[in-house]
């Protein structure tokens, strides 16, 4: 593959237009704080966070919400000041619509910070597990949408010894341009945070790989990044998914991860640049994450752009608040149109991983009709993780999961490459999408059939040690009874040999 | 053509004679093949299916006495496992997947008998003479084994709720 890319370019990928401007351009907004705000506990990858705050609670912004539970969690903090309102369940921001575990919180509109707010002038003097630990307090996660706590990501990459920080400015995804923006206007607080990324690592260089369609952000922040020999600002070819971890990698320092481990393997890990400003927040200024940067876009949204929103704010506050719609939108989408997740109704919360809210519309959705698979392969060009989707689909039409695996399956990254290029519109990411849920609902049904087979056991060797006891105890009931009725035989032979003896000693002689 | 008939005439025979050897000295013994059906089972020994416990149904299977499809708590996927395991196509098509079931107890019907409590082959049920009983989610099989002994129908098998985390993207309906 090295040398077919050496002479004819990548092979993977697609072109999708990027509708990225206007919204990439327009000046960035800040939401105030609506009245209620839906709080998730669920809006990291791990275990849900466990509710530390009490209904009528007093609560300021920054304040603890909830607990991070088992060892891939992370905190939740309370968006604004205000009063809690409910703990509860509320429609989850997935396309299923079913519920999830949320802190509602009634705004008292005086956004005050809480005062326990840990800052220090100079972090790089900390030691970098104490980094780490602030990171965590702090609940930052991943923030391109994978929401991995960050703080896990931090010091494990330290323990195996990571050489390389690359940092994801790609954002492939069409319509989206909140990296885009956060980069043209924060540079300085990315490349602050990067060096303390590097610093909490222990990797002792970075490079952020940019997009080369966003040339004012490369510009912002190859300017910011001037004065650290450690941070190189690289351009990088504009195609989709150029922002996916394994082809980032490869892309920046010809490196290939190997099918199933994490970059670390390569000695290297990637951070998405949002995250890097939270990692800032949360190290120099002990700020949780409370708020983040998100594009709204799309065909019916009226003024697209790019809106600083408060975790928890309904989707429905956010569009008004950008201003309202301007057709009527036929889909609404959370992410990005390639990999994002369609909203059932807009009375879902933003979350910590919400990249963008599209209101898509007309020609945007066309439906197309499915046809049957001519075998063109261009599925198989496009893939970038080099799979045969056509096979892997007809494999999974066919009832034979394993068949996929053996193809290839976990190794799917899910962007959608494959049914974006395919001519006869068959959803062959939808169908790897169910394939994939199947298969781990298999895995989670054997798990419990073999936790329930050991209860089945331990039951069976419980009755068999009762059934056990009881002969036990019978067997020496017996023998009591038995020894029991000899002693009295014993003594009646006794009292008839005396009667015997003395009716012989009396007879007459 | 006599020395090409009569070296494969030799080679025949002596091929016949090492596999007749092989086939005796390296014959599986019927017993493995049902400890491993056994292991596919639920291992329960709920009874659902009629023969005396998981090693029974096992035999059973074996011996081509009873269906693939006869074990109730497993389903469809104990079913399809066993299908590959013995190397047999499977009909599918009469079995309704319906997918997991839990029991769950009607507090408003239990009068406490502890009936049911004996007949979990998991302990999943919990409770006391004269209180109402509740069943442990995670330990019940949906074996059903209770249903039956329950003197006022209070137990009944209900479909495991969907939750977030366990939601599975539908299978795109195929235009062909």
């Amino acid at each position: 593959m090295g040398l077919m890319e050496k002479f004819f370019g990548l092979s993977w990928g697609i072109h999708p237009k990027d509708h990225k401007r206007p919204a990439a351009d327009a000046v960035t907004r800040i939401m105030p704080a609506p009245e209620r705000l839906y709080v998730s506990l669920a809006q990291h990858l791990g275990a849900p966070a466990l509710p530390s705050v009490l209904v009528g609670q007093r609560v300021k912004k920054g304040d603890l919400l909830a607990n991070p539970q088992g060892s891939v969690s992370a905190a939740i903090h309370a968006p604004t000041s205000g009063v809690v309102a409910a703990i509860g369940e509320i429609p989850a921001p997935h396309p299923s619509g079913l519920p999830v575990l949320a802190v509602t919180l009634a705004a008292d509109g005086l956004d005050e910070w809480s005062e326990a707010l840990e800052a220090t002038p100079d972090p790089f003097a900390l030691a970098p597990d104490e980094i780490s630990r602030r990171v965590a307090a702090a609940g930052v996660v991943g923030m391109g949408g994978a929401t991995f706590p960050s703080a896990l990501k931090l010091a494990s990459s330290r323990k195996a010894g990571v050489t390389t920080l690359i940092m994801n400015g790609g954002e492939c995804e069409p319509y989206l341009s909140c990296d885009d923006r956060l980069m043209r206007d924060e540079a300085d607080a990315i490349i602050d945070g990067i060096r303390l990324m590097l610093y909490a690592t222990g990797a002792s260089a970075a490079i952020v790989g940019i997009e080369n369609n966003k040339p004012e952000a490369i510009a912002a922040m190859q300017a910011a990044a001037q004065a650290y020999s450690e941070v190189s600002v690289r351009s990088i070819p504009a195609r989709y998914p150029m922002g996916s971890e394994k082809q980032l990698v490869q892309t920046l320092t010809g490196k290939e991860i190997p099918a199933g481990s994490l970059p670390a393997e390569v000695g290297v890990v990637v951070h998405n640049v949002g995250t890097a400003k939270a990692v800032r927040a949360a190290a120099r200024y002990g700020q949780p994450l409370v708020s983040r940067l998100l594009t709204v876009n799309g065909g019916a949204v009226k003024h697209p752009g790019n809106i600083v929103v408060p975790i928890g704010a309904l989707v429905e506050d956010v569009l008004a608040f950008a201003g309202g719609f301007s057709a009527t939108p036929g889909r609404l989408v959370m992410g990005g149109p390639m990999m994002g997740m369609s909203l059932p109704h807009a009375r879902v919360p933003v979350v910590k991983g919400s990249s963008g809210i599209l209101a898509l519309a007309g020609a945007e959705l066309a439906d197309r009709e499915e046809g049957a698979c001519i075998r063109c392969g261009s599925c198989v060009r496009a893939c970038p993780m080099g799979l045969l989707p056509l096979e892997m689909a007809r494999h999974i039409q066919g009832d034979d999961l394993k068949g996929a695996v053996k193809l290839g399956l976990k190794d799917c990254i899910a962007c959608g490459c494959c049914a974006y290029v395919c001519q006869s519109h068959i959803p062959l990411v939808q169908y790897f999408a169910y394939a994939k849920g199947t298969l781990a609902a298999e895995d989670r049904a054997k798990l419990h059939a073999d936790a329930t087979k050991k209860l089945a056991l331990a039951r069976g060797e419980r009755l068999a040690q009762e059934a056990r006891e009881k002969a036990e105890v019978a067997a020496r009931r017996k023998a009591e009874r038995e020894a029991a009725k000899l002693a009295e035989a014993a003594a009646k032979t006794a009292t008839a040999a005396t009667v015997k003896t003395v009716e012989t000693e009396g007879a007459p002689a | 053509m006599l020395v090409a008939i009569s070296s494969l005439t030799i080679l025949g025979a002596a091929f016949g004679l090492i596999l007749g050897i092989a086939g005796r000295f390296l014959a599986v013994e019927a017993d493995a093949n049902v400890a491993e059906i056994e292991a596919l089972m639920p291992g329960t020994n709920c009874g659902q299916c009629g023969f005396p416990g998981c090693s029974g149904a096992a035999a059973a299977i074996a011996a081509g006495e009873a269906a693939l499809t006869c074990c109730a708590p497993g389903g469809k996927a104990v079913a399809v496992a066993l299908a590959e395991k013995l190397g047999v196509s499977l009909d599918l098509s009469g079995v309704a997947n319906e997918g997991p079931k839990v029991a769950g107890v009607a507090e408003d019907l239990c009068i406490g008998c502890c009936r049911c409590i004996k007949s979990c082959p998991t302990d999943a049920i919990l409770g006391a003479p004269k209180q109402i009983h509740n069943v442990l989610k995670e330990a019940c099989t949906g074996c059903a084994a209770c249903v039956e002994h329950c003197p006022t129908e209070a137990l009944l098998l209900h479909p495991v709720p969907v939750t977030l985390p366990h939601w599975v993207m539908p299978r795109p309906a195929a235009a062909f």
